[in-house]
């Protein structure tokens, strides 16, 4: 190399340099200052009604307060009060009694439908429009819908008139250990199937209809189609859809609150009604840092789960 | 000619400060004069003429208290409702808790020290010492003002009762022949001859608590943090016996056992109950709220064992304040205080007042009650509005025949909340499981409570 082709590559590297050099005016005018602006207002909304929350979560679960006093720093202690408590197995227990039935008739449940619906070529928007009422319903009005007219533990309850015409009940469908936990997931089921079926109906859409029909001329039928076709062409939107249940169920509060307060006997004891009971429930307010100790444990739980769930499925997802 | 001119516009200046200044400070003495509280009124879903009723008193205090605003918020006590109030400083100036609660909150210094105030009053000395004392601190200090103490009683619907084949002015009086009528009603009515509160709010263990005291039993010995719980004694595990064959064996409880405290009142105000535990205050909820038919009510002392202990768990409510209220405010607070919920106990004419007042809007007047002062000022208070009274008194007249024969008892006085939780699941164990086994339930429960006791929870 001649010394004036050196020369002129060295003033090369040194303007790139010199444009990598950070510049607060150059930032600016690079679109950086009118990114930031439109930025501000998310920023400001999720600081204050996000980030700032959990922050003050992380530090009350190291507290003891009254909501009056000034705090006092309490260490470990609110960890290990829960973690002693009795009702924190019955909760963790509970929980995941409650995730597992979910996802036994919430997962296949849906994806069901949404075969189903998408291969109904005529009824296909009335089809979906009716598996997606429920969501639309307010979830109280669902929950008070189920408890007295569904799961009425007299006679005139739906099921038990329904049952009563084969010799069967009345059944206390809310009022004992063994039923009270899988009425609240077919209810909970119900209440939340339609918007996995409309996200499984999209999925679909993006699935190659030459696939389907080479499959056909190989004399596939629907099961075989389903099975080597459909799922492994949505098993991205499959896994997260699974993630996503995981971290829904685990984190069930409306159900249990509203239909048995988490009895008969706390059998439907949750962990996030644990929480609540720390925070409102007898304590009248000096719970917080147990009740704040208690979700930072289950927002870890979950943040760990969805991390290694991630890594573990990388391999096999298509997004 | 200079220096007058310069004195002269020395005067002016002066004159003018001394306007501006004066202005203002009148201005500050009329805004400080003006003091606005807001007071807890009536529970959410009460009946227009309720609220009328309220509005009328309103009116009234405002008159005689031109320098006070009353804003009225609905309000029902809520130990969840309160707490994210007094998180965000949303609590009413004046509101009411339970005898339940009120030393707890006392203790953590949410709500008012009132001690001061509630000692100037005339008749602070005529208190029932065991009333006052639920309204006061471990340290002695006075936290709220107890206007209203109900002893808990049988209530029962007359119609069912004749239905049944059973006289309706002869109500139950041994557990025994409860359980015979229970299982007579259920029979020959279809309804619940029995029901009883079994939620895990906290209902289920007060009312078991109240048939233990019944019987004799107590949930705890001794005070504050070094309290021994004694849930697992005897009575309580004769109070769970009696239910687990009222629910298995005569099959006399009905086909609902979540009932909490709203939910089995409106059910026996719908005829589906033929007998249920309560305070004997509820009335009043059973007319405004639940639309009840007063022919069908009946209301009858709770039956005692023959033991020297049996006793009737009472309860009732308390007026507190905001803990932040302090100087007018405060003095605005307690006036309220005073004429709302007490005049009314210790002069004439505030009784007639309100008693008038209730009757214009169709509420109830005499219902029955237990003493915050003196049985004498009680019985006085009553003759003073007897031509007011429209509660069906002679339908009343097992419960205020019998229950000042009875002795009174208090709540367990530590973790009183946490004692009822921890008994909760043990009720609703009984209502579920017919193999439960009671003796094992209590032992845990006992566990349980123990805890909250030795932490202060």
């Amino acid at each position: 190399m001649s010394a004036t082709a050196r020369d002129v590559s060295v003033a090369a590297v040194a303007n790139a340099r010199r444009r990598d050099r950070y510049s607060p005016i150059g930032w600016a005018r690079g679109g950086g200052l009118a990114a930031l602006l439109f930025a501000l207002p998310m920023l400001a909304i999720f600081g204050a009604f996000s980030w700032y929350p959990i922050v003050r979560l992380v530090v009350l679960s190291f507290q003891h307060t009254n909501l009056i006093d000034p705090p006092t720093w309490a260490g470990l202690q609110n960890f290990r009060d829960v973690i002693e408590d009795p009702l924190f197995t019955t909760a963790v227990r509970n929980t995941a009694y409650f995730a597992g039935l979910a996802l036994l008739f919430g997962y296949p449940i849906p994806l069901m439908a949404a075969v189903l619906i998408s291969e109904s070529r005529r009824l296909r928007g009335i089809y979906s429009a009716l598996a997606y009422l429920p969501v639309v319903i307010p979830p109280v009005v669902g929950v008070m819908l189920w408890k007295y007219v569904f799961y009425e533990p007299s006679s005139v309850g739906l099921f038990n008139t329904v049952l009563g015409w084969f010799g069967f009940g009345p059944y206390g469908w809310l009022q004992s250990p063994g039923t009270a936990m899988p009425s609240l997931v077919v209810e909970s089921t119900w209440a939340n199937a339609g918007t996995t079926v409309i996200i499984y109906l999209a999925a679909l859409t993006s699935v190659d209809r030459d696939l389907y029909d080479a499959a056909s001329v190989d004399g596939a039928g629907l099961w075989r189609k389903i099975w080597h076709i459909t799922l492994p062409q949505m098993r991205g939107v499959l896994l997260v859809t699974f993630m996503l249940q995981i971290i829904g169920t685990v984190q069930v509060f409306l159900e249990p609150f509203l239909f048995t307060s988490g009895g008969p006997a706390n059998a439907t004891l949750t962990l996030l009604l644990l929480v609540y009971q720390y925070a409102f429930g007898n304590s009248v307010g000096v719970g917080f840092g147990q009740a704040a100790a208690l979700s930072l444990m289950v927002a870890v739980f979950l943040a760990l789960f969805s991390v290694v769930f991630m890594r573990l499925t990388r391999s096999w997802s298509t997004t | 000619m200079k220096s007058i001119f310069r004195a002269m516009t020395l005067a002016v200046v002066v004159t003018a400060m001394l306007l501006v200044v004066g202005a203002g400070s009148m201005a500050t003495a009329g805004q400080q004069a003006k003091v606005t509280i807001s007071v807890a009124a009536l529970r959410p879903g009460s009946s227009d003429e309720a609220k009328k009723q309220f509005n009328d008193n309103v009116a009234l205090f405002e008159k005689q208290h031109p320098n006070i605003d009353v804003k009225a918020t609905e309000y029902a006590w809520n130990g969840a409702t309160f707490a994210a109030q007094l998180a965000a400083g949303r609590l009413p100036t004046v509101f009411t808790v339970p005898f339940t609660d009120a030393r707890t909150l006392g203790e953590h210094r949410q709500v008012a020290d009132i001690t001061a105030a509630v000692k100037k009053w005339p008749y602070y000395k005529k208190f029932q010492k065991t009333i006052i004392a639920e309204a006061t601190t471990g340290k002695g200090r006075i936290i709220g003002v107890p206007y209203a103490a109900y002893a808990q009683a049988l209530h029962y619907n007359r119609d069912l009762f004749r239905q049944a084949g059973l006289d309706p002015n002869k109500p139950p009086t041994t557990w025994a022949q409860l359980r015979k009528y229970a299982k007579q009603i259920s029979q020959r009515t279809g309804q619940a001859g029995y029901a009883q509160m079994g939620l895990n709010d906290n209902t289920a263990g007060w009312i078991l608590t109240t048939v233990a005291y019944t019987l004799g039993g107590r949930m705890e010995t001794g005070r504050g943090t070094a309290a021994t719980a004694t849930l697992n004694n005897k009575y309580t595990v004769q109070a769970l016996q009696l239910l687990k064959q009222m629910r298995w064996t005569d099959n006399s409880m009905g086909a609902t056992y979540d009932y909490t405290w709203p939910t089995i009142n409106q059910a026996f105000a719908a005829g589906k109950i033929g007998m249920f535990v309560n305070g004997s205050d509820i009335y009043t909820f059973l007319v405004q709220a639940a639309n009840l038919d007063p022919k069908i009510y009946g209301i009858a002392p709770l039956p005692l064992a023959k033991n020297k202990t049996a006793g009737v768990l009472g309860g009732g409510s308390i007026a507190v304040v905001r803990p932040d209220t302090k100087g007018a405010k405060l003095d605005a607070a307690m006036k309220w205080i005073d004429f709302f919920y007490m005049e009314k106990l210790v002069k004439k004419t505030a009784a007639l007042r309100d008693a008038r007042i209730l009757v214009a809007n169709q509420q109830p007047v005499g219902v029955p009650a237990f003493p915050i002062f003196n049985k004498k000022q009680y019985d006085l208070a009553n003759t003073w509005i007897k031509p007011y009274i429209n509660v069906p008194l002679k339908q009343m007249n097992p419960f205020l025949k019998g229950i000042f024969k009875q002795n009174l008892y208090p709540e367990p006085a530590a973790s009183t909340q946490s004692v009822y939780h921890a008994l909760d699941p043990v009720v609703q164990s009984v209502f579920t499981d017919r193999n439960a086994n009671i003796s094992d339930l209590l032992a845990q429960a006992n566990e349980v409570a123990q805890k909250a006791i030795r932490d202060g929870k």
